[in-house]
Formats: structure tokens, sequence, C-alpha cells
């Protein structure tokens, strides 16, 4: 802050004060115990033939205003509130926001360091660090996945074992520190709607499900020359670009023929973000070990 | 007696005593603020809204977004562990007017740029029941079928510049052709993505 607007505020300060203090004295009168003096008794307003005693201001009251004063006084010196007078306590807001952290940190970080030295699959084992990782599930996972981790539209259930970018401790780790963005391209523009109905027909007969038979030898073509990229040829597609397992009974977003077809037309875009630069790596960490601990389940 | 005599027998000076009482406050809170750089100065790297983050932000003003939603991450430990970085001044000195709220229904905003991918916005802006099974918020399904024309753009953009929001005289130019076509969703949900990233802090 500036010289200039540091002695603005400390001098219309210490003037309201000096002025309020002035008013106070200014008006204050003693209480008259002489019923008769004829000069200190009334105020002169009369109304209706109602007159008004000219009365001192209760005394409470009047030491209540000079407290506040005082406190004000104190309160000035020890905090800052005078311009760039810092106070003589040295209290910022900020540093009793870091004096805050770094309490909790003492308290956090024997827990955190304790986890964090140890491998994600130990972790998932251990009921206190899951019951942890259940609450950072929830602060920062769950309006996506669900709370339940069981994921939604669009959305990757997390409780399975189908994944789309496999589910070591190592790739669970990676999802969460670099994200992930899975991109399906529109293909209607590319392959035309007929050939996304018949492809979309072949989808449908990958996961063992009605389809049309007519479409399959069209279907097939089109999927081999277009979606096998990723998918793979048997459709039990690709978890290094993300590219979901066709022949199972998982949809991501629907299985569907209608769903299908939306997919295949307009393409599908997932991103999960990156947490390395929003969350501390000791969360990661046992997040992790949580979202493990969640498939551990289903294969014991 | 006599002083108070004058004081209440002339109501014009008593209206310019009042004000001068009244006006100490303002004086010592409000007024440095215009002019002190704590408050003046932006934050490293923060620009004017682009024009189609412009018309996000005038949508969340126009539904209510910010009668339920807050701007403003105090510093204070459960709000920086909950949402980030706390809030400085130098965010929002292009604001006009500021949108920092006095509510929180719903969480805090100030931070929610990138936090969330672009599909999760527009299914919750669809309907929040459909990624958060226990949201009261309501749901925005029309910004979905409106489309920005853009017409009144680089009107906004003119008036806010007029303010200090230094856009220049391309962006103004190009602001309609920007807009023209967007989904009110799409612009929406621009805005939210920008809000807060200047500022990063792990969690």
């Amino acid at each position: 802050m500036s010289t200039f607007w540091s002695l603005w505020i400390i001098i219309l300060t210490v003037v309201n004060l000096i002025l309020i203090f002035w008013v106070l004295m200014a008006n204050r009168k003693v209480a008259v115990s002489d019923d008769e003096d004829p000069e200190n008794k009334k105020t002169g307003h009369v109304y209706d033939g109602i007159e008004e005693y000219d009365n001192p201001l209760p005394k409470w009251w009047f030491q209540m205003f000079l407290g506040t004063l005082i406190f004000t006084i104190i309160y000035l010196a020890l905090y800052p509130g005078l311009g760039s007078w810092q106070g003589l306590l040295g209290w910022t807001q900020i540093n009793q926001l870091e004096r805050e952290q770094e309490k909790a940190a003492e308290n956090f970080n024997t827990v955190f360091g304790k986890y964090m030295s140890m491998p994600i699959e130990e972790v998932a084992r251990e009921p206190a660090a899951v019951k942890i990782g259940v609450r950072l599930f929830g602060n920062n996972c769950a309006v996506c996945h669900g709370a339940d981790a069981g994921g939604n539209f669009g959305f990757p259930d997390l409780t399975d074992d189908d994944w789309l970018y496999g589910g070591s401790p190592e790739q669970i780790l990676h999802s969460l520190v670099q994200g992930r963005v899975g991109q399906m391209p529109a293909w209607d523009n590319i392959i035309g709607e007929e050939n996304v109905i018949a492809v979309s027909e072949y989808v449908l007969s990958l996961s063992g499900q009605p389809h049309d038979e007519t479409q399959l030898a069209t279907g097939a073509q089109v999927y081999a020359q277009n979606c096998a990229a990723c998918h793979a040829a048997d459709g039990t597609g690709n978890q290094v670009v993300g590219a979901p397992n066709l022949t199972d009974d998982i949809w991501l977003y629907s299985g569907t023929a209608a769903g299908i077809r939306q997919s295949v037309r307009s393409g599908r875009f997932g991103n999960m973000p990156a947490q390395s630069d929003k969350l501390r790596e000791e969360k990661i960490h046992l997040l992790a070990a949580y979202v493990y601990s969640l498939s551990l389940d289903d294969s014991e | 007696m006599k002083n108070h005599d004058i004081v209440e027998k002339n109501v014009g000076l008593m209206v310019v005593l009042i004000l001068v009482a009244i006006s100490f406050g303002g004086l010592v809170e409000i007024v440095p603020q215009f002019f002190i750089k704590e408050t003046t100065e932006p934050v490293e790297g923060l620009k004017p809204w682009a024009a189609v983050e412009l018309e996000g932000r005038d949508i969340y003003i126009r539904e209510g977004c910010h009668v339920c939603h807050t701007q403003m991450v105090r510093p204070l430990r459960a709000e920086v562990e909950r949402y980030g970085h706390y809030s400085v001044a130098g965010e929002f000195v292009y604001e006009h007017p500021f949108l920092w709220g006095s509510k929180r229904t719903g969480p805090d905003l100030a931070r929610v740029g990138g936090r969330y991918s672009d599909a999760w916005h527009k299914a919750h802006l669809f309907d929040p029941r459909n990624v958060v099974p226990e949201s009261n918020m309501p749901a925005f399904p029309w910004l979905f079928d409106n489309i920005l024309d853009g017409k009144d753009t680089a009107a906004k953009m003119s008036a806010l510049r007029a303010v200090g929001v230094p856009y220049t005289d391309e962006d103004i130019a190009g602001a309609e052709e920007a807009v023209k076509g967007v989904s009110e969703v799409d612009a929406l949900v621009a805005y939210l993505q920008q809000l807060g990233v200047l500022l990063q802090q792990k969690r």
C-alpha cells in the first residue's frame, strides 16, 4: 500500500475516533439531583403539555461507549487496520491459514507418510487406508464415478474387473496422475448412415445381442476397415488407447441398438482430468489403492 | 442544548452532518481499494473473457447460478482443502459485476475450471441427477436448445472496455462471428472451465 493511502486511512480513522469521542464528551452532562433547579431540568420541548427532561446518558450506556473506543484502540494496535501498520501480533489471515495447515499437516503426514511408503497392493488391503480412500473418493471422484464408484453413463464403473486402460495399480495411478482422454471419432460423414446401421448390427452381434442377420456381412467389412484398429479385430478392445471391449455386456455409453448407432454416428469423447496438479501425491496414492481395492473384492 | 437546537431545527444541516458522519467508513474501507495495486493489478496471466466465455457468463447470471454458488474461496483451511488456492483480488479485476455470491446451496465454483470434463458438465446441466443422484440443483435442459446469435456480444465487450477491461478492437470485431451458432450450454461450459485456473495449488 502506498504511503498516501496508508496515511489517508490512518488520518481518517484517527480523526473519526477523535470526533466520536468529542461528540460523546461535548454532550455530557451531570445528573441534576435537585428537582427544583429550573435551568437543567427540562429541554424546553413541550408536546401537548408533556415536557421532556434533559437527562444525561445512562451510565451503563456511556461506559459501554467508552469501552468500545478503548477496544478500538487496542484492536488497531494489535491487528492490521491502520493503513500499512502490521499490528503488534503480526497476524494476517494468510499466516493464520498457514499455521492451521501446518498443524493439520503434522497430524496427517504421519498417516499419509506411512501409506505412501507402502506399495498400492498392500495399502489396498489396509482397512484404515481404504476408509480414508472412501472419503477422498467421495470428495473428489464421486460426482462422475458415483458415490459407490459404480459409474454412470460415460463415466466408467470402477467396481468391476473390466478396465478401459488397465486395472493394475500402475495403470490406475497413471489414470489418476495424468488423466485419460478417450476419443472415438464421428463416423457418419466418413462411412455414411447405411454403414453406421450395418456396423452397429455387427457390434450387437459381438456381444451376442439380437441383431439383423442381413446386415452382418456389410457390418463386418466396415468394422474391419474402420473399427478394428482400436477395438481389435475380435472386438475385445485395446487398453492402450482406451477402446472399450465390445464383446461383453458392460457398456460405457449404451449397448442398445440406438445407443451404439449414436456412438458410431457422432463419436464419443471421454476425459478423465489429470489430478497431478490438483491433488497431493499422498492422496492420489490412497485413491489409487481404494480404486484397486474395489476390484480386489471381486477377484478374491 | 443550544447546538442541538441548531442541528435539529435545520434539516439541511442535519443531512450534511449525517453524510459526513457516515462517509468515514466508506472513505477508509472502500475508496482506497479503487487505487491500491493489491486490488487493481490483475494476477499473472489474467485475460479478459473470450467472446464465448463472456456469453457463458451472462447465461450464468441469467440462470441465477450465483444465487446458490459462490465464487470466492476464503483463506480457511477447510475451504482451501476442498476447493484449492484461496481467491485473491487480482483474479477479479475484469469482473463487472463480481459474482462472488453470498450463499452456498451448491459448492463454490471459483476453482471449478478443469476439475470436471466438458461431458460431465453437460450431463450435469441437462439434469444434475444424471450424475449426482442426491443433487437438488435444478435441471437446465433449454440451454441445449438455445443457440446464441452473438448480436449483442460486441456491444457487451465495448461496455466492459469502457469500464476498464482491455478488449482490443479485433476482439470486439470478431465477437459476433465467434459466438454465432454456439449453443448456450457450450458457452456456459466454456465459461466454467476457465474459472480459477490461473492459481493452482494441490489440495
